[in-house]
This record gives structure tokens, C-alpha cells and sequence, in this order.
């Protein structure tokens, strides 16, 4: 007999979801986040009883839910304008001031053929299937990040790229948090790309240093038949900050799909990467580069799904770990009885410099089908004394050599950048990390 | 003054003593041999002269130009002019062989108040040294010794010998692993790199090596010190009779 236990809302969620169902819920959303809000209510956020939460235990984790964040006033703007992260990488920016769509920080003019650019309130008005996929390609899976952020659903923004359109010109959403006192903040953006169709979305996060804030953005990709995207984040919130994520992809036949993530912001980041290979013959490459200093937790899990015949799937994540950091990795490759001759290969690897860093490598296989090539691997250790020494022997000093090695461990999951701008606008961010630690 | 004088070295590894009072004295222009069979503790030696944490000193001196060796850093010691051409050179992956040339050379040329090289000035620099040893341009592209053969290996050392001009060269085992051919390249790219302010230690297990590489003084080692000292022809005496005699020496 099953005996039903009901768990002690905690503050946070009492407070989500008074906070939430107070906003305006206007038609044709008002269905979908009024669901979303009874999930909450009845589910909650997940603790480390959940499996997919087990090391990060949001209950815990986040204690308070900071208060929704006001319209940005002028000085916001002014401050969000300061704003430099991969500033110079000639992309059309797409801009988000404390989860707030600002005009002015965005390049809306001439838009290429075949690009669509709109706010989630425009978009909804013209596009009636829009909120089927608002609601999540998995509907009947409950992640307390979607929940809430289709319970917050306002601000938005829909980049559809029509059938055939290559556009060259790097999209960039930015999400911009600004001020001195903790505020939560929600978004939600969605990139279709059409058929044979081809883009690159950039996406960025950055806030101030020592404010509690709170964000929650999720970017959903559906990407028809034969198109080709490539996506790169980059998370660099205020010390802080808590960052919930996600990007949520869907595959057409024959698609190709590159995604990059470059994390070193935030005192508690969780990314979830759920992506369905829903057609054949799919080729993807999922890598990322996590920089970790200080306290911080970062968690990034991975769930590909391969559904469809022929799929190709190439998973790459560093993590560098100073101090007492903590890094998770969890990474689900399945593959369902259909997808005969799919070959899905997973690597993550840590590299551990503080003497009380963590990291938690959790790599998972579920495979339903016969014909498949599967491998996944986890690493970690310590840099190589032996490899030190050489450079030392060579006359580089400590920090300079052990800078080198470091740069050699990620830099092969951001040689993955395709775009050699971004690539190198990453790797210079990355650097910075870097210079950072040799000058302690 | 010896460039590099070695007195009375003591070192162990844990709990194992391996260097038990080791002396020697090279001089500017000269090149000492070292020869001796397995495990007498030759490449402890140049580990330790190199600095390796893996090996605790437990008494004695080395000196660079009368300044002491055992204090410094790694890093230091390089800078200062000493030179240890590895036996195993490590594969670094992810470290273009260029960015580590480059790293290396500015780094010693700092510490020494030399001014840095520029970009062009550098990559001409390398290229000349590269060709000299007949070291293909692709190599260097490469990462650090990955995918080289054990030649490539060999030679790549003796690159980085020429491009840091040090005074002090120790080659440990230079020549395990090589063919003849590869052997007499790096011997030439040794013998070019001999001068009147430079010092050579040849750590070898055989005397083909001495051939190409003609030793000014030839040094016995066995259980962890120098048993004996001689000329050129200590080594073709070796190569006939064996270690037998020194098994059991000490």
C-alpha cells in the first residue's frame, strides 16, 4: 500500500506560488500557466531524493524566492549598456534587461531574409501554435525549472528562421540582470529553424557580482529536416546569482546541431540539456567548458534521446574545479528500439586543483536497441605532476605552467566552436579565467 | 671554478637511498660521460640536478657557477642555465609545440633580462634551429611530442636545447630508443651545439653514443656514486669487458 506522504512546502515554494498566480494570466497562455502552477503546487521543487536532483538538491539550495523583478528604468538600461560579454563577435543582439525585452540594447533593424524576430506577446498573437510548444516537448515529465518558468511565462522572444534561409550574422541573446538587491527573473526564448535552414544563436547571461539574484531562462530549438544550428552559451552570472536553465531541442531528419556552453558564473547553476533525436540520420555535437572557483555548484545534465534510426551524437564537457568547488555532471544517452545504428559517444572530464574540490560524474547508458555503438567515459585527477615538471624543467614558472595545462584541458571542448569569432571571444573569456587564478 | 660541481650528492626516493655521495666537476667546454649499469642511479642524478620533487636531497651540494643549485625552483635552475634533455620527453596534448617553445624561451629570456622575442623574430628563430636538425615544420605544429616517434622525440629535445641556450646540458639516455640514423642527427645536433662557455653531462647505459658524441672525460657510476674516472678510452674499455666488474663495486 502505497501511503501518500505529503512533504512540508518550504518557504520558497510557498512563495513561488503566491508570487505566480498574483500575475496577470492574459489568453492564450492562461490555460497553460495556470497548469503549470498546479504541477508546482503539488510537486514542488526537487530535493536529492529525486534522482535527476540527487546532487543538487534545489530545496536546499534555494532557501527564498527573491521578489519578481520591476520594469528596468533608465538607469537599469544605462547599466545593462555596460554590459561587454562577447560584445565584439558582430552579432545581432537580441537584449533582456532583468527579464524585461529592451528595444533599445537590441538590433532589430534589417533583418536578413527569411528572419523573423519577435517578442513572445507579438508572436503569440499571430502564431496559434505557438503555446503547444511553449508547453514543452515532454509534457508528461515534471521539471520544477519548466514549471516555473511556464508559470512565469511573460517576456519572450521567437527567432523564426524560414526554410532555405542561411543566416550568417550570429544571433545574441543577451539576459542582463542589474541592481543592487536580490530580484528573480524569468525568460523564455524560442529559434525555430526551417527546413535546410542554417543560424547561429549565441546566448548570454550576466548580472552583479554580490546580489543574490535569481534567474530562470529557457531556450527552445525545434529544428526541422536538414537544417543546421549552432548554439553558444555562455553563463556568467554574478558570484551570487542562482541560475536555472534549460535548452530544450527537438531534431529533424538529417539535422546537424552544434552547442557549446561556457560556465563560470553563479554561486548554484543547474543547466538541463533535453534533446530529442526525433528524426533519422541526426548529427549532434553537445560540448561545454565549466570553470569553477570559490564555492560555487554548477550542475549541467545531459538527456539525449535517440528515437529515430542513424543518429550521431558527440557529448565533450571539461570541468575545472579550484578551491572547494563542486561540479556535477550527469549525462543520459537513450536509445530507443527504433534507433538501430546509432552511435552516441559521451565524454566528461574533470580536472580537480582545489584539495576540497567535488565532482560528481554520473554517465548513464539506457539502450533498447541492438545495433548500436554506445561508449561514455568519466575522468578525474589532479594536473599531472610529470607534465609540470616538464614545463618547469623547461624554465616556465608554476602558475604559468600549470595555466598551460589547464588551457590544453578545456580548450579542446572550445575548439569545438565552429564560429571563429565566438570561438575566439570564448576562449579569451576563458583566459581571463585563467589570469585570474595565476595572479592569487 | 667548475661551471657545475657536484660534491658529496646524497638522495633518496621514499625511503630508498639512491645517491650516496656523488662527485664531479665539469668545466666550461668540456663534455663528461657518464656510464654505468641499470639502476646505479644515473638518471636519480639528473633528476635531481634537474629538480624533481619525487627525490628528497639528503646532503651534499651542486653548483651552477658556484651558485647553488638545490634551492631553486625547477623553473629557476632553467633559467639559470641548466638543461635536462629527458630520456622519456612527455606528450602534453593540447599544447601546440609552438606556444610551449615561445612560453619556455620568453620565460628564461625575462628571468635572464633578456629582452622577449617577437612573434616573427621567434618563429624565424625556431625555424632556422628546426632545419639544422632536420625537423619537419609540420612537427611543430603538432602538440607537444604527441604522436612522435621515439627520433622525433629525441630530436625535438635537442631543438628545445638549442632554442634555450643553456650552459649546462644533461642528456639522460638520449640515445635508448634510437636508430642509427637518428642517433648520429641528434649526435651532430649536439656536436654544433658545443662551445667554449657550455658544459656537457652524456648520462649513457652504451658507448655507441660516445662515437658521435666524443666525451673530453668518461665517469663510472655505480650504486649511487662515481667509482671511476678516465679519458675517452674508459668507455671502449667498457664496451668490451662490461659492468661485471662494477656490480660489486662501492
Amino acid at each position: 500500500m502505497n501511503a501518500e506522504v505529503k512533504m512540508m512546502r518550504t518557504a520558497a515554494e510557498t512563495q513561488y506560488s503566491d508570487a505566480l498566480s498574483a500575475l496577470p494570466a492574459p489568453e492564450p497562455i492562461r490555460a497553460l500557466r495556470e497548469k503549470a502552477l498546479r504541477l508546482f503546487a503539488e510537486k514542488g521543487l526537487p530535493h536529492r531524493r529525486v534522482e535527476e536532483w540527487k546532487y543538487t538538491d534545489l530545496r536546499v539550495l534555494l532557501r527564498e524566492m527573491a521578489p519578481l523583478a520591476g520594469k528596468p528604468d533608465a538607469r537599469a538600461i544605462a547599466e545593462a549598456n555596460k554590459n561587454d560579454v562577447l560584445s565584439d563577435i558582430g552579432a545581432r543582439e537580441i537584449t533582456f534587461v532583468n527579464g524585461a525585452f529592451a528595444a533599445e540594447l537590441s538590433k532589430l533593424k534589417g533583418l536578413e531574409q527569411g528572419l523573423r524576430i519577435s517578442t513572445l506577446a507579438d508572436a503569440l498573437k499571430s502564431d496559434p501554435t505557438l503555446p503547444q510548444l511553449l508547453a514543452g516537448l515532454n509534457p508528461s515529465k515534471y521539471d520544477a525549472v519548466f514549471a516555473l518558468n511556464t508559470a512565469a511565462l511573460n517576456e519572450g522572444v521567437v527567432i523564426d528562421i524560414a526554410p532555405g534561409a542561411q543566416i550568417a550574422k550570429p544571433i545574441h541573446i543577451r539576459h542582463i540582470v542589474t541592481g543592487t538587491s536580490p530580484v528573480s527573473v524569468f525568460g523564455r526564448a524560442v529559434v525555430k529553424v526551417g527546413k535546410k535552414a542554417q543560424a547561429t544563436i549565441v546566448q548570454s547571461h550576466a548580472g552583479p557580482d554580490a546580489v543574490a539574484y535569481q534567474t530562470n531562462t529557457i531556450l527552445q530549438l525545434s529544428v526541422a529536416d536538414d537544417a543546421e544550428l549552432d548554439i553558444v552559451r555562455v553563463q556568467a552570472e554574478g558570484d551570487k546569482a542562482i541560475h536555472l536553465s534549460m535548452t530544450i531541442a527537438a531534431a529533424g531528419a538529417k539535422s546537424r546541431f552544434r552547442s557549446f556552453a561556457l560556465t563560470t558564473g553563479a554561486a548554484v547553476s543547474r543547466h538541463t540539456v533535453p534533446f530529442a533525436f526525433a528524426g533519422k540520420d541526426i548529427r549532434a555535437l553537445i560540448s561545454g567548458a565549466t570553470l569553477l572557483r570559490g564555492k560555487q555548484h554548477t550542475d549541467m545534465t545531459l538527456e539525449v534521446d535517440h528515437a529515430q534510426p542513424g543518429g550521431e551524437s558527440r557529448e565533450l564537457f571539461k570541468t575545472v574545479l579550484d578551491d572547494e568547488s563542486r561540479g556535477v555532471f550527469q549525462g543520459l544517452i537513450v536509445v530507443r528500439p527504433d534507433a538501430q545504428k546509432t552511435d552516441g559517444r559521451m565524454m566528461s572530464a574533470a580536472l580537480l586543483l582545489g584539495e576540497s574540490a567535488e565532482m560528481d560524474n554520473k554517465p548513464e547508458l539506457e539502450i533498447f536497441a541492438d545495433d548500436v555503438q554506445c561508449a561514455h567515459g568519466a575522468t578525474t585527477g589532479a594536473l599531472d605532476d610529470d607534465l609540470l615538471f616538464y614545463l618547469r624543467a623547461r624554465g616556465i614558472p608554476k602558475k604559468e605552467a600549470e595555466s598551460l595545462l589547464i588551457q590544453s584541458f578545456f580548450g579542446e571542448a572550445i575548439e569545438t566552436i565552429e564560429n571563429q569569432k565566438i570561438r575566439d571571444a570564448v576562449m579569451s573569456r576563458a583566459s581571463a579565467w585563467l589570469a585570474a587564478r595565476a595572479v592569487k | 671554478m667548475a661551471l657545475l660541481e657536484v660534491k658529496n650528492l646524497q638522495a633518496r626516493v621514499e625511503d630508498k637511498e639512491i645517491l650516496r655521495g656523488l662527485s664531479l666537476a665539469v668545466n666550461a667546454g668540456e663534455v663528461h660521460a657518464i656510464m654505468g649499469p641499470n639502476g646505479s642511479g644515473k638518471s636519480t642524478l639528473s633528476y635531481v640536478l634537474a629538480g624533481k620533487s619525487d627525490y628528497e636531497v639528503t646532503g651534499g651540494t651542486a653548483t651552477l657557477e658556484g651558485e647553488d643549485l638545490l634551492s631553486l625552483e625547477p623553473d629557476e635552475r632553467a633559467a639559470k642555465g641548466l638543461f635536462l634533455a629527458f630520456q622519456y620527453p612527455i606528450e602534453i596534448p593540447g599544447v601546440a609545440s609552438m606556444t610551449f617553445f615561445r612560453t619556455a624561451v620568453n620565460a628564461v629570456r625575462k628571468k635572464r633580462g633578456d629582452e622577449e622575442l617577437s612573434t616573427p623574430d621567434f618563429l624565424r628563430f625556431v625555424r632556422e634551429k628546426a632545419k639544422e636538425l632536420n625537423i619537419d615544420q609540420d612537427m611543430l605544429k603538432r602538440p607537444v611530442n604527441v604522436g612522435f616517434s621515439g627520433g622525433e622525440k629525441k630530436r625535438n629535445e635537442i631543438l628545445q636545447m638549442a632554442l634555450l641556450e643553456p650552459k649546462m646540458c644533461v642528456l639522460d639516455e638520449t640515445d635508448s630508443g634510437l636508430d642509427i640514423d637518428a642517433l648520429k642527427i641528434v649526435a651532430e645536433g649536439v656536436n654544433r651545439l658545443r662551445a667554449k662557455n657550455r658544459g656537457f653531462l652524456v648520462i649513457t647505459h652504451y658507448q655507441r653514443l660516445l662515437d658521435h658524441i666524443v666525451p673530453d672525460v668518461v665517469h663510472v657510476m655505480a650504486k649511487g656514486k662515481i667509482v671511476r674516472t678516465g679519458g675517452p678510452e674508459l668507455a671502449h674499455e667498457l664496451e668490451a669487458k662490461g659492468y661485471a666488474a662494477y656490480d660489486n663495486a662501492a
